[in-house]
């Protein structure tokens, strides 16, 4: 770890300012930042500590929505009332995350930020054209279990490993953003991530400086809610592919649906073709595997993940089942 | 050649800064390198070697300390951070001759076998009890919803899964824990 | 005299451990230690070829550095022969930094020292290498072509062995089993992590060392023979060990670092491994390809066994593991063969992973027994007992005390054995499919030789001395009772002070002797002392009194000669297995186990379990994966090498039959430490075929493997 300095910003406005300064970042939880950092994988040499902002709270919107502060903490979040009753998914999918530990600290901030769990990433000493753009793609032709199936591109296969923003995309959230120029300002989180392309190491449309202050959830849309993680261990792993489903049926037809990924791609993935397969079809099983096929049309394997294009058309059709009709079995 | 470097320490005075820490109840000054983690600050500077470092990135528990009452890694998270935090460790949960009751449950369960997972299994164990009577649900719980948590065996196993024992004394763990929790609510 | 042994006592060491007051090797701030600089491996990135050129200069002008070693500077140290006395490896020298060649990917390039962690971790970052690469040899399965023979394996047990005609009876069976089984490279990773604590004395002329180590003997003997100092000036002290299992049989690089650096710069220095280090610079479990070849009748006899393993072996510390040895007393089978095959890789030397040989090889061998009871439409547990034998069915001796047909009876009935589905794929729970499976046990009993001190002082307190370990396994609390019983005292009047190498030397905490042996030496210590008593009337002198016990190695105890002494016992385990996604989650699982007598039922029963689930990794999470183009483990860390936590655990228990093994020892004990891992995992390898009728050979069993056997459940 490289030596920084360190400031606790006692302001949202003021940490803007702070973080402008060249190589400065902020720090949130710091179960990422560090971690990456006591690799030499991050090399900030000033922190500026926004973990005590007042943007901790989670309040009612008058539209219906919430609004979730940055700050606020993956278990608090996961705990809150209204979050437990009208954005299961989402209580769900946070608790379907890392372990009791790591979510008291994880900030719903870093948790979007948080980078990819690509060993060869965080490795110095492989080739990663995300840590050092020309250098190379070490997981292709490599062991790339772990990788996306869906979005990759020949600069840069990995994930991104958030539950959390998995089901903030099915929810159609937006995020929250001060700029350096104070200015406030809203992105969809489907557009919040970017797709690798040629340039991987550019994951965000975040600005120099731009702080996440918020996540807006628009009023619950109707249906059922359910998130699925599929993972190699029963818990505190990362997602092999996990799906959260948000779907209504009247009279066994589907009339609204929600779908996105997490484990596939380099970015939270919403279902839009597997949406599309659903919305005006019976809630049966032939639906169900035409929202599948929908959904994996595109999907590449890159050799030790080939088995992820079958395992999430299953998990997607089985997630579709459950949510559709509540006597399947729940996990 | 000689490899021996001159000691040069103005160059490392100059990096450190002076931090205040309460832990277990104590006020607790230091004079840090601010990359210095919670854990190194409470293993190398204090010499409070109950907590202990198992992989120094999340990824075992081991760490495991109550920060207001929560329980977090000590590995991921930087000691400057925590001024003004309440910071209770292993050794300011019971020590030998006055044992917490989880610590107490433990020995007669032979819930661990070589001990060093042991101080992050407990301070996890005490965190994860409050988590769950303060009604917070977990993975493993049917309905996110309800307010309604019933510590079954699979809620502790779930919800002590950022604990890794490799001497895997995990049955022996679970059944400590129950023994507290039975007892707290009768 | 109370009977002490046995008791299912709590650990006398638990009330320090659970208060984080038990002291680990990286934790000594005692007084007389003073404060320690801190060390930081550098590692190399390559995994075969040379150090072209190193510098530096950019990390020894970083803050806080006091020295970087690299093979440039490092001293001359004592270079690796076989030591005739000891057929382990452990004892022998192991130079670090000793050339500009790289062998492995990870092996330590320099040794970065500063003031504070912190410092040192950054200035490891600045030391600049270049290496001349060449190509290196790192896929084990690309290499076969190139398997040897070794001259013998570990221990010097033989490399192949044959009995009757193999050939002609497996063409002549009725129903033959032929199948190949891989296992992955495994790693024991212990929560602690390897460390070292150098102390250095009168100007380096002396070093004390707090290290994490099973073995105290072999440690100092190692140092002394690397740091070429007399082993007398070398004080090991390891009274607490955050686990073992193989991985710290030996010192490894952190330890040779930091004691070099300590005498160097004449201030204690500590070196902890990271856990990603670890993943590069202590000993795996090596990979295996294994073909298991069953012919049986009908009635399901075995007529022709022949378990052949390869696995891989780094050229310059070959280590052959016995992979099938066990086979050659597990079961009677008139044509019999076993085989050991080594690749050489240009990858760090394997070792010592909790229960090696059986444990990769049970894995292999029991599963193809399940598929011939499957093949025999047959129930498991009988197919086994039918080939029972009655006397060592290679080296025709009897069995000192064998008692697996017991442990198979008494698992299925406590099990409920009879109730397992009688068709894979057959029983469906809600979501998940459920299976059964099981597995015999099996773990050959060795002897050390080992020696301890008791002493008792005319307040009547005793206190019993061995360089012994408790690496968890709970060897102060069976010691205390030991000599609780034997010397007629309370428990609290007896204090067992271990893992210090002015203490009597033992083979320490490994290959499930260190219970046996210690409580044996112990146990002679305490007559020999209680003979002194009587001569002197009963009365202890005001200086107290103070006797010595020993026992021999298994080479120099004719009993281990004349008969086949193992530890015995019987898995059986339900999983479910996710309709879907394939994902296996254990349910239950059951243990039993005889080995002779149990020191104290409620540790046991810990380390038994604890082996349980070792075996539950084995069969669904474990795997190290090499990268074969760097020679580097790619997923080297806690996060992506995946060990069962808390959630995948059920209720597990384990059930010991009492016994007593009078071949074994006076005392009638065998070990346990390893036993319950072994088989383990295969029994759960069965019950998930049982569940879905998809045969995994390549372990782990991770979903992806079960995926494309098992058709998607429609709605
Ligand atoms: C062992 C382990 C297992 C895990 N398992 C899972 C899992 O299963 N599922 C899962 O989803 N996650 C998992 N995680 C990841 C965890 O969720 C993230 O580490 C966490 O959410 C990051 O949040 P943080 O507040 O600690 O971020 P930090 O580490 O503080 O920050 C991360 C990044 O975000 C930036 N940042 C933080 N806040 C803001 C802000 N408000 N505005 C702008 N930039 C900001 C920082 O500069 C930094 O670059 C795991 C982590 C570990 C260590
Ligand atoms: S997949 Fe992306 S992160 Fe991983 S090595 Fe390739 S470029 Fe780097
Ligand atoms: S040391 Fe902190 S989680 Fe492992
Ligand atoms: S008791 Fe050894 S790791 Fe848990």
């Amino acid at each position: 770890m490289r030596p920084f300095t360190y400031e606790r910003a006692t302001d949202s406005r003021a940490a803007v300012t702070a973080v402008s300064r060249a190589g400065a970042k902020y720090i949130s939880g710091g179960t990422n930042l560090l971690d990456l950092m006591k690799l030499d994988i991050e090399q900030p040499s000033h922190l500026v500590d926004i973990s005590r902002l007042p943007l901790k709270d989670i309040d009612e919107l008058p539209d219906g929505g919430l609004r979730i502060g940055a700050q606020a903490v993956n278990s608090d979040v996961a705990a809150d009332g209204r979050v437990r009753t009208r954005y299961p998914v989402l209580s769900q999918a946070l608790l379907a995350g890392a372990s009791g530990q790591l979510r008291n600290k994880a900030s719903v901030g870093g948790n979007l930020l948080q980078r990819t769990r690509c060993p060869y990433f965080s490795d110095t000493a492989a080739a990663c054209n995300k840590r050092e753009p020309g250098s190379g793609c070490s997981a292709i032709g490599g062991f790339n279990r772990i990788h996306a199936i869906l979005g990759a591109s020949d600069a840069c296969i990995a994930t991104h490993p958030s539950d959390m923003a998995v089901a903030m995309t099915a929810l159609d959230a937006q995020v929250e953003l001060l700029g350096a120029d104070q200015a406030v300002r809203h992105v969809a989180l489907v557009d919040f991530h970017r797709l690798p392309g040629n340039t991987p190491h550019i994951e965000t449309v975040l600005q120099p400086g731009e702080m996440i202050t918020a996540v807006v959830l628009p009023p619950p849309p109707p249906g059922r809610q359910l998130y699925r993680k599929v993972r190699d261990r029963a818990s505190y792993a990362f997602a092999l592919v996990s799906v959260a489903a948000i779907v209504a049926a009247e009279r066994g037809t589907i009339t609204a649906a929600r779908v996105a990924f997490g484990g596939v791609a380099h970015k939270p993935w919403r279902g839009t073709e597997a949406e599309a397969a659903l919305i005006d079809h019976p809630a049966s099983g032939a639906t169900f595997r035409a929202a599948a096929d929908a959904a994996f049309a595109s999907a590449v394997g890159r050799g030790h993940n080939n088995f992820k294009i079958e395992l999430a058309k299953r998990t997607l059709y089985r997630t579709l089942a459950q949510v559709t009709q509540p006597d399947e079995d729940t996990p | 050649m000689s490899n021996v470097v001159d000691r040069n320490s103005a160059d490392i005075a100059a990096k450190t800064t002076q931090i205040a820490l309460t832990i277990n109840g104590l006020d607790r000054r230091l004079e840090l390198d601010p990359r210095t983690s919670l854990l190194d600050a409470l293993r190398e500077h204090l010499h409070l070697t109950g907590t202990k470092k198992g992989c120094d990135h999340g990824q075992c528990g081991a760490c495991t300390v109550l920060i207001n009452g929560r329980r977090i890694n000590a590995c991921l998270t930087l000691a400057v951070m925590h001024e003004d935090d309440d910071i209770l460790t292993i050794e300011g949960l019971g020590s030998p001759g006055a044992l917490h009751t989880l610590q107490a449950a433990f020995v007669e369960r032979d819930a661990f076998q070589c001990g060093y997972c042991t101080p992050g299994q407990i301070c996890s164990a005490v965190g994860m009890l409050a988590e769950a009577k303060a009604g917070w649900p977990s993975h493993v719980t049917a309905d996110v919803g309800s307010r309604d948590i019933v510590l079954t065996d699979g809620e502790i196993r779930e919800r002590m899964s950022g604990n890794i024992c490799r001497c895997a004394a995990y049955p022996n763990i679970v059944a400590a824990i129950r023994d507290v929790a039975e007892d707290a609510r009768t | 005299m109370t009977a002490m042994i046995g008791k299912p006592v709590n650990r006398v060491d638990g009330p320090l451990k659970v208060s984080g007051q038990a002291t680990y090797a990286y934790e000594h701030w005692e007084n007389d230690v003073g404060q320690p600089l801190y060390g930081f491996i550098v590692g190399a990135t390559i995994g075969n070829g040379r150090i072209a050129r190193i510098d530096t200069t950019r990390a020894e002008r970083a803050a806080g550095v006091q020295l970087v070693m690299t093979h440039l500077n490092a001293p001359v140290q004592g270079i690796p022969t076989p030591d005739p006395s000891v057929p382990l490896p452990y004892w022998v020298a192991k130079p670090e930094l000793s050339s500009p060649d790289i062998h492995h990917y990870g092996q330590p390039v320099a040794l970065v020292v500063a003031t504070t962690f912190e410092q040192a971790r950054a200035a490891s970052n600045l030391v600049d290498v270049e290496y001349t690469a060449e190509p290196g040899h790192y896929e084990f399965a690309a290499r076969h072509d190139q398997a040897y023979a070794p001259k013998t394996l570990v221990m010097g047990i033989a490399t192949d062995t044959a009995v009757g005609d193999f050939d002609s009876a497996f063409a002549g069976a009725e129903v033959k089993i032929d199948q190949r089984f891989t296992t992955p490279y495994e790693f024991s990773q212990p929560m602690e992590p390897n460390v070292c604590l150098a102390v250095p004395h009168r100007d380096g002329e002396e070093l004390t060392a707090y290290v994490s180590t099973q073995i105290v003997s072999a440690a100092r003997a190692r140092i002394a023979k690397t740091l070429l100092m007399d082993p007398q000036r070398i004080d090991i002290v390891a009274p607490y060990i955050g686990g073992g299992f193989g991985s710290k049989l030996a010192v490894h690089a952190e330890t040779i670092l930091a004691l070099l650096a300590a005498r160097q710069l004449k201030q204690p220095v500590k070196v902890a491994m990271t856990r990603q280090q670890i993943f590069q610079l202590v000993g795996m479990r090596t990979t295996s390809s294994q073909r298991v070849r069953l012919g049986a009748e009908r009635d399901g006899r075995l007529v022709a066994l022949a378990h052949e393993a390869t696995m891989y072996a780094n050229p310059q510390e070959e280590w052959a593991e016995p992979m099938a040895a066990f086979l050659r007393s597990l079961y009677a089978a008139p044509n019999r063969l076993t085989r050991h095959r080594l690749v050489p890789l240009d990858l760090q030397g394997n070792e010592d992973v909790r229960a090696p040989g059986e444990a990769p090889g049970l894995l292999a061998l029991e599963s193809a027994m399940d598929e011939l009871a499957h093949a025999l439409a047959m129930d498991p547990v009988e197919l086994r007992i039918g080939n029972e034998p009655t006397r060592d069915p290679e080296r025709d001796v009897p069995f000192s005390d064998r008692r697996l047909v017991e442990c198979m009876r008494e698992g299925a009935h406590r099990f409920g054995w009879e109730g397992r589905p009688a068709r894979p794929g057959s029983r469906r729970d809600a979501r998940w499919l459920v299976g059964y499976g099981m597995a015999a046990a099996s773990r050959g009993h060795p002897q050390a030789p080992t020696k301890a001190r008791v002493r008792i002082g005319a307040d009547g307190n005793a206190v019993v001395q061995s360089d012994m370990t408790d690496i968890g396994t709970g060897t102060y609390t069976i010691l205390t009772q030991v000599a609780a019983e034997c010397l007629g005292l309370p428990m609290d009047r007896v204090r067992v002070e271990l893992g210090r190498s002015e203490f009597p030397t033992s083979w320490g905490s490994g290959g499930s002797w260190g219970a046996a042996n210690s409580s044996n030496a112990v146990r002679r210590a305490c007559e020999a002392l209680c003979e002194k008593q009587r001569t002197a009337d009963g009365r202890i002198p005001a200086e107290g009194l103070e006797a010595e016990g020993e026992i021999v190695g298994a080479s120099d105890d004719p009993n281990f000669t004349n008969y086949s002494m193992s530890s015995y016992g019987a898995h059986f385990a339900e999983v479910g297995v996710d309709i879907d996604t394939c994902e296996i989650r254990l349910r239950r699982m059951l243990g039993v186990f005889a080995a002779g007598r149990i020191l104290n039922h409620k540790t046991a029963r810990s380390q038994l379990i604890g082996g349980m689930i070792w075996g539950v990794g084995a069969a669904l999470h474990e795997e190290a994966v090499i990268d074969s183009r760097s020679g580097a483990f790619v997923n080297r860390d806690l996060a992506e090498y995946l060990v069962p936590v808390h959630a995948d655990i059920p209720e597990i228990d384990a059930i010991v039959l009492d016994g007593f093994d009078d071949k074994a020892n006076a005392l009638g004990v065998k070990g346990i430490g390893e036993l319950s891992i072994c088989g383990a995992g295969a029994s759960i390898a069965n019950a998930v075929f049982n569940a879905t009728g998809v045969r995994v050979r390549d372990f782990p069993i991770t979903l992806d493997k079960v995926l494309p056997g098992l058709p998607l459940a429609e709605v």
